[in-house]
């Protein structure tokens, strides 16, 4: 099909999120010419764009730098590296002082300082986009990429995709391209992820590049039933009760969360935010309005009555697992491709936990940022030759069956196949092989069926698309799941309740119809290693 | 899930067709835009937010509330000052202060001690 709309650049960038949004101004002010298309609008995309995030903003004191790289380097099971946690709070801090001068977000100001270790989502991509636009990047709202574009050597060369408002194919050549399509969260219904359904990562698999961590993709947030109000932090003043009004033992917003997941395989968990004070409940509303507004509108106080909640998978959101780095450019394995923000992995900062809303946002200022420049130098470097190359569509899965076309609205079945393999507690989030195998097994059926027979065209290919994606992202999980026989990070299993020494070391995983495992060469760089190459 | 477009309200800008992440809304052949595909919305409340004449109201809910509901009923939302409630509260809107500008919310605890026994029912003050 020949694309109404054609468009060429020497940066594409995928996604509208906060990395998306780094990525774009970065490239620019490198000099690139810069397309960004979002599947949503840049500005309210993403995870961030509508919550409240910390941000893991230290100023430079050798002190403060050692405690919070030390933090939590042991809850990650000591998969992270020092040399990207060191970059990463460089370049944040740089980062949110940009946003606060140039991109004018009005920081709160405590005691004559300004207070820089959290935004409110809203705000903050409100910001970026002014940022974005006024570094002459053209922006592609609602304009979903479906598939990325090769030249005959096997670098991207661009993306193709249809434009939902317009109800229009289009195609974006381009030199060099950066996914920020963010994490995948299964359409589970946590706040603001709808979006996030793990496209990049399926196109990027489908160019030969590789996935790291996808273990660690087993995060489930606190929720108050049937609503979208993820948002974790404030659990810390909870308590945890059953129906009858007992205390549910053990259960907590953090170490004790596994306990209520437990505890909802069989009942209702009710919960009370009772552990905040008078002054804390104010400085609660101040800090996350929009936690209230869900309670506000139920007509529910959360200090003092009791609402039941429920836990919604993050999945890659917030696990720490994504497409897989070889070089401080946030490239990827695959030439002229850069990866930025949720869709890349973060063990590198976090190892196989979580840092939270606060790692993330950082990571997505620092890597969007030098996925950005990297993607510029390279465009610059391949010059407009770039845009006179032969391109042809690398999408498989949900675009172009090896069989048969299955009939439309066929999506929705796959989607609540895998669902029903990844959102259950007892399978992803209480991991024994005894269930991670067979679920596997299903979730490779889905695929062959997907592979074989699932197609759309238009804004229907979008959705197949989502539905392979997802597939294939569920089959990634648990392919690393099952070939990590230990406890770490966030990967817990219960038939293998300890961590292993032997096993401390990164997990790559690749392939479509046939997927592979092998461990990271590369080790990860933890204190005793870093201490060890500053002294030498 | 998006639930009220408020025909009286709203100034017939577009703006929530253009920012809606999830592309729920159809421009109206009136001017009033449409819930089109309401079972993609994703309860953001970022509609909202964008709404210049609060004309908008996103229940809490992530499945649709029924007819009867009082929360798409706009007469009750606009009496307990519910619409246009997200963005006064983020303070967007001109001569207000951000939000941003004043969020300063608590140190959050990050290991909070252990539970204790004792029942939810004695805590209760309402």
């Amino acid at each position: 099909m020949t694309a109404s709309l054609e468009l060429t650049a020497g940066v594409l960038v995928i996604g509208g999120g906060p990395a998306a949004a780094w990525a774009a101004l970065k490239a620019a002010q490198a000099g690139a010419d810069v397309v960004l298309a979002d599947k949503g609008y840049c500005g309210t995309s993403g995870a961030a764009a509508s919550a409240g995030t910390g941000i893991w903003y230290v100023p430079p004191d050798p002190e403060a730098r050692e405690k919070a790289m030390a933090s939590r380097e042991a809850l990650g099971g000591y998969l992270a590296d020092r040399r990207w946690m060191a970059r990463v709070l460089d370049q944040t801090y740089d980062g949110v002082n940009e946003l606060a001068t140039a991109g004018r977000y009005p920081f709160p100001v405590v005691d004559g300082r300004p207070l820089r270790r959290g935004v409110q989502g809203p705000e903050y991509m409100r910001r970026m986009r002014i940022m974005v636009r006024r570094a002459g990047v053209r922006i592609l709202d609602h304009s979903p990429v479906t598939e990325l574009l090769t030249d005959t050597g096997g670098a991207v060369a661009g993306a193709a995709g249809h434009r939902l408002q317009t109800d229009e194919p289009y195609r974006v050549r381009a030199a060099a391209v950066v996914l920020a399509t963010g994490g995948c969260a299964f359409l589970s219904g946590t706040l603001g992820c709808h979006v996030n359904t793990g496209d990049g990562h399926l196109m990027a698999a489908e160019l030969g590049a590789e996935l790291s961590g996808m273990e660690f993709s087993n995060a489930y947030a606190i929720a108050p039933e049937a609503t979208s109000l993820t948002k974790t932090a404030y659990y810390s003043y909870a308590s945890f009760y059953r129906e009858d009004g007992s205390v549910l033992e053990g259960a907590g917003s953090t170490r004790g969360r596994s306990v209520i997941a437990r505890a909802l395989l069989r009942e209702k968990v009710y919960c009370v935010l009772d552990r905040a004070d008078a002054g804390t409940r104010q400085r609660m509303r101040l800090g996350q309005p929009n936690f209230f507004l869900t309670f506000d509108r139920l007509g529910i106080d959360p200090f003092t009555q009791r609402f039941p909640v429920t836990l919604l998978l993050e999945g890659t959101v917030r696990g720490t697992g994504g497409i897989r780095i070889v070089s401080g450019d946030c490239a990827t394995s695959v030439p002229g491709l850069y990866v930025a923000g949720d869709a890349a992995t973060r063990e590198l900062i976090c190892g196989g936990f979580t840092g939270g809303g606060s790692h993330n946002a950082a990571w997505a200022i620092s890597s969007g940022t030098w996925a950005g420049q990297g993607a510029a130098r390279h465009a610059a470097a391949l010059g407009p030759a770039a845009a006179r190359r032969s391109v042809t569509g690398a999408g498989g899965a949900g675009l172009r069956p090896t069989g048969p076309a299955g009939g439309p609205g066929e999506h929705r079945d796959v989607v609540a196949a895998v669902q029903g393999e990844v959102l259950p507690y007892e399978k992803n989030y209480l991991r024994h092989a005894d269930r991670l195998s067979p679920a596997l097994a299903a979730l490779h059926d889905v695929w062959r069926a997907v592979r074989a027979g699932l197609h759309g065209t238009g804004a229907e290919a979008v959705r197949t698309r989502q539905a392979a994606a997802m597939t294939a992202h569920a089959r990634w999980m648990y392919t690393a799941a099952l070939a990590r026989p230990e406890t770490r990070g966030m990967h817990k299993r219960e038939d293998f309740p300890a961590q292993d020494p032997g096993w401390r070391h990164r997990l790559l995983v690749g392939g479509l119809d046939e997927i592979r495992t092998r461990p990271d060469e590369v080790a990860p760089v933890g204190p005793e290693e870093f201490g060890l190459r500053a002294a030498s | 899930m998006i639930e009220v477009v408020s025909r009286e309200r709203c100034i017939t800008c577009d703006r929530c067709v253009e920012v809606c992440p999830r592309n729920v809304f159809d421009a109206g052949e009136d001017g009033v835009p449409v819930i089109a595909r309401q079972s993609d919305c994703q309860t953001c409340f970022m509609c909202e937010a964008y709404c210049p004449a609060d004309a908008l109201f996103v229940a809490p809910l992530a499945r649709p509330v029924p007819p009867d509901s009082p929360l798409r009923d706009e007469d009750h939302l606009a009496e307990a000052g519910l619409l246009g409630s997200y963005r006064r509260q983020i303070g967007w809107g001109s001569g207000r202060t951000p939000g941003a500008a004043v969020a300063v919310g608590p140190e959050v605890p990050g290991a909070p001690p252990p539970i204790v026994s004792r029942t939810a029912t004695t805590e209760r003050t309402s």
